[in-house]
């Protein structure tokens, strides 16, 4: 049984998903689901400590042996990630069954808990392969379901913005696709190892560099770095609250790991940096996606909005740390993920508590809610610190590490740049606090005795991941550590 | 004693202080009785760590955070005084709050004790911290706690007084206190507090000098022009918070940060060696000047004690600039005794406004006669701000001006006076127009209405002005108990 962890990791929520859809009661659904998740969640921690224990697990699909057959590879930086995708679907799982309720209409919701199980199975799969065109397909598994579950949203404006993500997304799995195939014609295999090592003899082929320009791009979209990050404010605003969770947490940190294992496992990180100058072309793209998209959010009054153009800020600070070419970089830019992925699930997480209980995300209506809803404010608060870095909180953590490779590379520019998009994340912060604890409601239908605090199942894991920003503030050793094991396997 | 080595207690007790205050919220007289507990037992515990023997390091290690990171804690005499300043002063504070919150009927007291037990708590975290890391922790969580205080009111005005506040401070520190750590860890691989310093042979010249600057920039709750706004801007909050807070612990954890930084970081020998601190020198000496010119145009006492307050902070920014040992103990011990003489006059301004709710000197005109013992402390706590003997001041700002002497900055010195002569100009016609002015017409018409504020507030402003009396009789075992930090 344990043997087969790599593939039943991808293939118990692919099979779950058609099971969702057949199911008739919205609960039975929502709670397949979550067991799925939970699931996952363990045969991830599983994984992660046979990794831990016995170094990289190669599975073999089928018995057929790699570079022949699709092999399941699991080493440090898959089980972190795998860890990462799978903690925050059960987490928003979890807390997931009222807010869906009032937001998926009963017909739709075996619909919805399958296309997010298949979601999931997409996000699982691209990290546990160890296969260039794998990868593809489960980014498309992945892709299609994510733009149904957005087109779900109970605002009009989710389709188009559904269908704004399906134009962006389509044009970048074709780019990775047509990037994967033009390394299958070079090199005749598939097999991310294998390419590993017969791409250090043909860096002069002018084909590799057309490959090396379509992955970077097609990557970039699903990253959603600026300036291709177009689709994700409007995807994130007008999704389900709790796709939104789950979307912010994962997919954008998926579409990190394989700027990873293509750029430090594919391309071996000195054909990347050395020959293709990956670092010039990432560096001023994160500055500026910091810098902008951080000011963007100060003016924006959908709070969901905001938070969505704040991820846009985040991603430019890991690009930033991966920009740097330096080991030090490389482990800020996982520690960064990990951190951010729980912050801004956390975040959402919040919001969706509000919408569940006053329906909107607009600024204007948050006045009062630090005494109406003051768990939920609280977190918020203590989130929001983390988003900005104070000390304590996971998002110090982050900062610091990106911070200090910055310094340590002698690259000041970037230095200023990450303690200046810490001071915007302070202004637009504090818009949402000064609101909620300084205003009083001016809107007659909010002054009802119907806004209280959410119910507890969404309370609890949200405070779950409020405590999760403490502790890994305070304790590196997870994430630091498997960080740097993982960055120290691929960039040797 | 074993459990006097558990330096976390200065922390957990005044947090304790705080659940308690928040188990109490509907029983009022128990919520003050367990703030003033905790800090009667942070003050004790804080007089039996004095008993130790500081040749020992006592390093308390909490957590380690990445390797090299640590939160940790130590005994050391600077840090010793100041915790003891800052609890000592918090049990009269809390004395003082009662009276204070209870005259003028504010709201949310529940939520003003806890956030004022947190804030007391990152102070003990910054007096103890054994690196700049935990230091700087500590200084983050100070600015975060006393935010609920001093928008406390909940206003526009409080809104936008906390914007400034927050903003300088949480700016300054990210921007500047930040990146000079980070730069101080990747220089010189360790944030430990190191008595001569850390950075010797690992920095020199220009690159010393802009540290320095970028250190003391960093510490915003030092107040060096331009980064002093927040000082003013916190002047909205209710005065127990102005005066424990922006007089003593908030101000005053920035300069002893300055201090701190000067001596175990970069050791005062180093900063003599390069004179890194050329330029910081001249912007305090800028900022003593201005901030008092601009003290004598505000007729409003508490925001004229405020720009008093930042001028005063420059004096202990200049010690630790001058990089001369006596000066840098003149900064060390004007910490103690401008708190003991600017607290006083704070808890003076928050006693008139409680009797009669006049904020502007310009009203003050013949209160002197109805409120004899207030304007009698204030005149005490103004002479030992300006420092005239007999009062504590004067041995502090005689060790500046010692300092200044024997460093040749002549200039410094002159600025010194300069300074003086300002303080008395904008510190004394306060209690002078209180006792020799005739009544203006509305106070006269108030009649017998007007007398002295409960005594709640009254004791504990004539305990701070009999401190700053007693002060400048008994500073030898301070000064004794200071000496080896900057004599190593």
């Amino acid at each position: 049984m344990l043997d087969h962890l790599p593939a039943l990791q991808v293939i118990i929520p692919l099979i779950s998903a058609p099971v969702c859809m057949l199911v008739t009661r919205a609960s039975w659904a929502w709670l397949l689901a979550t067991a799925v998740s939970i699931a996952s969640f363990v045969m991830a921690l599983l994984l992660a400590r046979e990794v831990s224990v016995h170094g990289v697990l190669s599975y073999h699909l089928g018995g057929w042996v790699p570079p022949l057959g699709i092999e399941y590879r699991i080493d440090h930086l898959s089980a972190y990630v795998l860890i990462i995708v799978s903690a925050t679907a059960s987490i928003t799982m979890l807390a997931a069954r009222k807010s869906i309720e009032q937001e998926v209409s009963r017909e739709k919701s075996g619909l919805f808990y399958s296309a997010y199980l298949l979601c999931l199975t997409g996000l699982l799969g691209i990290a546990a392969t160890g296969d260039a065109f794998n990868i593809f397909v489960f980014l498309e598994i992945s892709s299609l379901s994510s733009y149904a579950l957005i087109a779900m949203g109970r605002d009009r404006r989710a389709l188009t913005s559904a269908y704004q993500y399906l134009i962006m997304g389509t044009i970048g799995a074709t780019f990775i696709l047509i990037g994967v195939g033009l390394l299958y014609m070079l090199t005749g295999t598939l097999n991310i190892l294998d390419l590993q090592q017969k791409i250090p003899g043909i860096t002069g082929s002018r084909t590799l560099h057309a490959a090396f320009a379509f992955l970077t791009a097609g990557i970039s979209l699903k990253l959603a770095l600026f300036p291709l990050h177009l689709w994700l404010p409007n995807a994130y605003a007008y999704a389900p609250s709790m796709i939104t969770v789950f979307l912010s947490a994962t997919a954008t940190k998926v579409s990190l790991y394989l700027l990873f294992r293509f750029f430090f496992g594919l391309f071996p990180p000195e054909v990347s940096f050395e020959s293709f100058h990956l670092g010039r072309i990432l560096l001023p793209l994160s500055i500026v996606a910091i810098l902008t998209a951080s000011f963007v959010a100060i003016f924006q009054d959908n709070i969901k909005r905001m938070l969505a153009y704040s991820s846009v800020a985040q991603i430019g600070y890991m690009t930033l740390g991966i920009s740097l070419a330096s080991k030090e970089g490389s482990i800020a830019s996982m520690v960064y993920l990990l951190n951010h992925a729980l912050i801004k699930g956390g975040l959402f997480l919040a919001m969706a508590c509000i919408v569940f209980r006053i329906n909107s995300v607009q600024l204007e209506d948050f006045a009062g809610l630090g005494r109406r809803m003051p768990w939920t404010m609280a977190a918020i608060v203590l989130l929001g610190l983390g988003l900005i870095g104070v000390p304590l909180t996971a998002g110090f953590i982050s900062k610091w590490y990106v911070l200090s490779a910055a310094i340590e590379q002698g690259h000041w520019l970037g230095a200023v740049v990450v303690v200046g998009g810490s001071l915007l994340a302070i202004l637009y912060i504090w818009k949402i606090i000064e609101q909620a604890y300084f205003r009083t409601p001016v809107k007659v239908a909010l002054h009802t005795s119907a806004i209280r605090e959410a119910p507890l199942a969404m309370l609890i894991p949200l405070w779950v991941l409020v405590a999760g920003n403490f502790y890994l503030g305070l304790n590196t050793s997870f994430s630091y550590n498997f960080a740097s094991t993982a960055i120290h396997a691929i960039f040797p | 004693m074993q459990f006097l080595e558990h330096l976390e207690l200065a922390i957990l007790i005044p947090l304790l202080g705080g659940i308690f205050v928040l188990a109490f919220h509907s029983r009022p007289r128990l919520r003050e009785a367990s703030s003033i507990l905790a800090g009667v037992l942070l003050f004790l515990y804080i007089t039996q760590l004095l008993g130790l023997d500081p040749a020992q390091d006592h390093l308390r290690t909490l957590l380690e955070i990445s390797p090299g990171l640590s939160i940790a804690f130590h005994l050391e005499p600077l840090g010793l005084v100041f915790a003891l300043l800052a609890s000592g002063l918090w049990v009269i504070t809390t004395v003082y709050s009662i009276g204070y919150l209870n005259g003028n009927a504010e709201k949310n007291q529940t939520r003003f004790y806890l956030f004022f037990a947190m804030s007391i708590a990152s102070a003990m975290g910054i007096a103890l911290a054994a690196n700049l890391f935990t230091l700087f922790i500590f200084y983050e969580t100070l600015t975060l706690c006393t935010y609920p205080l001093v928008t406390h009111k909940q206003t526009s005005e409080a809104q936008s007084g906390g914007r400034i506040y927050l903003g300088v401070l949480l700016g300054t520190s990210i921007m500047f206190f930040l990146s000079a750590l980070v730069i101080t860890w990747i220089q010189a691989g360790t944030l430990d507090f190191v008595s001569g310093g850390i950075l010797e042979g690992k920095l020199g010249g220009t690159a010393s000098v802009l540290l320095f600057t970028l250190f003391m920039l960093g510490i915003g709750k030092a107040a060096l022009m331009p980064f002093h706004r927040w000082l003013p801007a916190a002047m909205v909050a209710p005065t127990p918070v102005s005066a424990l807070l922006h007089a003593v612990a908030v101000v005053k954890a920035g300069v002893f940060s300055v201090l701190k930084i000067s001596v175990y970081v970069f050791g005062i020998d180093f900063i003599a060696e390069q004179d890194a601190s050329v330029w910081v020198l001249w912007l305090a000496v800028a900022t003593m000047l201005i901030a008092s010119v601009i003290a004598l145009s505000k007729d409003n006492l508490k925001a004229r004690l405020a720009y008093s307050t930042i001028s005063q902070l420059s004096y202990i920014v200049i010690g630790a600039a001058l990089a001369w040992p006596a000066a840098a103990l003149g900064g060390a011990l004007h910490i103690v005794t401008h708190a003991f003489g600017k607290i006083t006059l704070f808890f003076c301004a928050g006693a008139i406004y409680t009797a009669t709710k006049c904020t502007h000197v310009s009203q003050f005109n013949g209160l002197g006669h109805k409120m004899p013992f207030t304007f009698a402390a204030y005149l005490l706590g103004a002479l030992s701000v300006i420092g005239l003997p007999p009062f504590a001041g004067s041995w502090s700002k005689w060790l500046l001006v010692e300092g200044s002497a024997s460093t040749q900055h002549y200039i410094v010195l002159g600025a010194f006076g300069l300074s003086t002569l300002l303080n008395c100009a904008y510190l004394l016609p306060v209690a002078l127009r209180a006792f020799f002015k005739p009544p203006s017409p509305d106070v006269a018409a108030a009649g017998p209405g007007i007398r002295e504020a409960p005594l709640a507030c009254l004791i504990p402003l004539c305990a701070t002005a009999a401190g700053t009396v007693l002060l400048f009789f008994y500073i030898q075992p301070l000064y004794d108990f200071l000496y080896p930090v900057f004599n190593p």
